[in-house]
C-alpha cells in the first residue's frame, strides 16, 4: 500500500499532507480489522464500534488524495464483506464513498481537532449507513430503515472512538 | 493525450470503482456461491485471529489468575494469621489442661496423705551450675518451708529444702551427691539410706551380699530420717552387682526428677513416729551420705513457722 502521497491541489495554496511510516498504513488496516473480528467475540457491547470505518476516515483526512481515499476505502470495505456474511461491495461501495468524500473534505476543513472529527466521523458514518441502505434497498431488494435507535448509539460510540483512536494514529505520523 | 484534472481524475476513478463493485453485486445475485476474495481474506485474517485469540484467552487468564492469585494471597495470609493464633490457642489451653491435670493429681494425692500437713509449690527454676542438682520452688518462709522440709511429687521423694528465702526455696534433689535419705526395700522391708551420684540413679548403700535384692523391686521411705513419711515411693531397683563389703545396687528415682512442675513441701511440725525408735539398720560412722543432713542430722524438733 501506498504510505507517502505527492501534494496535487493545482487551485490551492497550501494543503498540509501528512505521511506516514512505511508498512504503517497496511498494518493499521489489518489490524482494526482483526481487532473487529475478535473484540466482539468477549465484548458483546464492542459490536457498536466500526474500526475499518474509522480507519478509512481517518487516513482520508490524513492523506487528503481522493484517489488513494477512495482506493484504501474500496480495499478496507471489501476486505470487511469478505469476512462477514454479506455480499462483496457493500461496505466496499460504501466506504469507497466514504474514502472519496473524507480526503476530499479533509483538504478544505479542519480534521485535526477533537470536536470537527467527532463531527466529522459521525457525519461520514451516517453517510455509510445512507449508502449502505440505498444499495440494499436498490440492488439487493432488501429493504432496510434509514436510521433507528441502535445506529444512533453506534454513531456517537464511534464518534468518540474516532477522537481517542485518530489521536493515537497521529503517533504514526512521520514529522513533518 | 487528454490531460484530465486531479480532481476530475479521481472522481472518474470513483465511478469506475462503484461501477465494478455494482458489477460485483450484480454477480452475487445471480451466483451467490462463495468468491475467491473470501478465501484470501480469510486466509490471511485467521492466523491473526487466532493468534490474537490465544494472546487474548492468555491475558485474560493471566489477568483473572493474576487477580485470584492476589486474592489467594491475601487469604493465605489471613489463614496463616487466624492458624498461629489457634495454635498459640491450643498451646495455651493444653498447658491449661496439663496444669489441671497435675493439680488434679496433686490435689489427690493430698487427700491420700491427710495425716501428713503438705503445702502445694511451684517449680520456678533449677540450677545454675549442672554439677549441683537443684530446683527452685516458690514457696518461702512467709508460707511456712523450713530447712530440711521433704519435696515430693505424687510419683515420689523430690529431695529436701536446703535454702529458704522469703518467698522462695531451694531444693536439693535426690539425685545430687550430697543428698541422702532414708529407705527400706518395699517387699523385705530392709532398710538403708539412699543417695545421690550426681548422675539420674541413685544408690542403696550398705546392703549386705547375703541380702538378695532384685531389679525392678520397689524403695520406699524409710522414715528413719525424720523428715519423709515412711512408704513414699523412692525408686525402683534398676541394677543389682555384688560388692566389697556391700551390694552395689542402683534406684531408679520414682519422681520424674527431669520434668518437674508442682511438688509438695512436707510440713512436718511435730516429730514422726519413729523418732523415739532407734534405727533398724544403724550406719557406720564416716560412711559415704551419713553425713547428709537428711540422714544423720534430722531436727529433732522442726521449727516453728516464721522463726527459720
Amino acid at each position: 500500500m501506498i504510505d507517502t502521497v505527492e501534494i496535487r491541489s493545482p487551485g490551492e495554496t497550501h494543503i498540509e499532507v501528512h505521511k506516514f511510516y512505511s508498512g504503517a498504513i497496511s498494518a493499521v488496516v489489518v489490524l482494526a480489522l482483526v481487532v473487529q473480528t475478535l473484540l466482539p467475540v468477549y465484548f458483546r457491547r464492542v459490536e457498536l464500534l466500526e474500526l475499518p470505518l474509522l480507519v478509512t476516515i481517518y487516513f482520508g483526512i490524513s492523506r487528503r488524495n481522493p484517489s488513494s481515499g477512495l482506493l484504501l476505502g474500496m480495499i478496507i470495505g471489501l476486505l470487511q464483506d469478505s469476512l462477514s456474511h454479506k455480499p462483496l461491495g457493500l461496505n466496499g461501495i460504501a466506504k469507497t464513498i466514504v474514502g472519496y468524500l473524507a480526503s476530499s473534505v479533509g483538504g478544505r476543513i479542519d480534521t485535526e481537532h477533537p470536536v470537527s472529527r467527532f463531527a466529522f466521523t459521525a457525519a461520514l458514518m451516517a453517510v455509510q449507513q445512507c449508502v449502505i441502505v440505498l444499495i440494499r434497498r436498490l440492488l439487493l431488494a432488501q429493504p432496510e430503515r434509514f436510521f433507528s435507535l441502535h445506529f444512533v448509539a453506534a454513531m456517537g460510540v464511534n464518534a468518540l472512538a474516532a477522537v481517542a483512536l485518530f489521536a493515537l494514529l497521529d503517533r504514526l505520523r512521520k514529522p513533518s | 493525450m487528454i490531460a484530465i484534472p486531479s480532481r476530475h481524475r479521481s472522481l472518474a476513478l470513483l465511478g469506475v470503482f462503484l461501477a465494478a463493485q455494482v458489477f460485483l453485486l450484480a454477480v452475487q445475485i445471480r451466483n451467490p456461491r462463495g468468491h475467491l476474495l473470501r478465501a484470501w481474506s480469510i486466509s490471511l485474517i485467521s492466523p491473526l485471529g487466532r493468534a490474537g485469540s490465544w494472546g487474548v484467552t492468555h491475558v485474560r487468564g493471566a489477568w483473572s489468575q493474576y487477580f485470584a492469585l492476589r486474592g489467594a494471597q491475601r487469604q493465605n495470609e489471613e489463614l496463616r494469621r487466624e492458624v498461629g493464633d489457634l495454635r498459640l490457642r491450643v498451646q495455651q489451653l493444653e498447658v491449661r489442661a496439663a496444669d489441671a491435670d497435675r493439680l488434679a493429681a496433686l490435689l489427690q494425692f493430698r487427700d491420700a496423705h491427710k495425716e501428713t500437713p503438705m503445702l502445694a509449690a511451684r517449680v520456678i527454676g533449677a540450677g545454675v551450675d549442672p554439677a549441683s542438682q537443684i530446683i527452685y520452688i516458690d514457696r518461702g518462709s512467709r508460707d511456712g518451708v523450713r530447712r530440711s522440709m521433704g519435696i515430693i511429687t505424687t510419683d515420689g521423694v523430690v529431695g529436701k529444702a536446703v535454702e529458704v528465702f522469703r518467698d522462695a526455696s531451694q531444693v536439693l534433689l535426690i539425685t545430687d551427691k550430697e543428698s541422702g535419705i532414708g529407705a527400706m526395700l518395699a517387699d523385705s522391708r530392709v532398710q538403708s539410706p539412699a543417695g545421690g551420684t550426681g548422675e539420674p540413679l541413685l544408690v542403696l548403700k550398705y546392703l549386705d551380699n547375703d541380702i538378695k535384692v532384685q531389679v525392678g523391686a520397689r524403695v520406699v521411705t524409710s522414715g528413719m530420717d525424720r523428715i519423709f513419711p515412711p512408704e513414699i515411693p523412692v525408686g525402683t531397683v534398676a541394677e543389682v552387682k555384688p560388692g566389697n563389703p556391700f551390694q552395689q545396687i542402683r534406684v531408679k528415682p520414682a519422681a520424674h526428677l527431669d520434668r518437674l512442675e508442682g511438688v509438695f513441701v512436707l510440713l512436718t511440725l511435730q516429730p514422726l513416729e519413729t523418732q523415739s525408735e532407734p534405727p533398724a539398720n544403724p550406719q557406720p560412722s564416716g560412711a559415704p551420705g551419713a553425713g547428709s543432713p537428711a540422714v544423720s542430722s534430722p531436727p529433732k524438733t522442726l521449727p516453728v513457722p516464721g522463726h527459720d
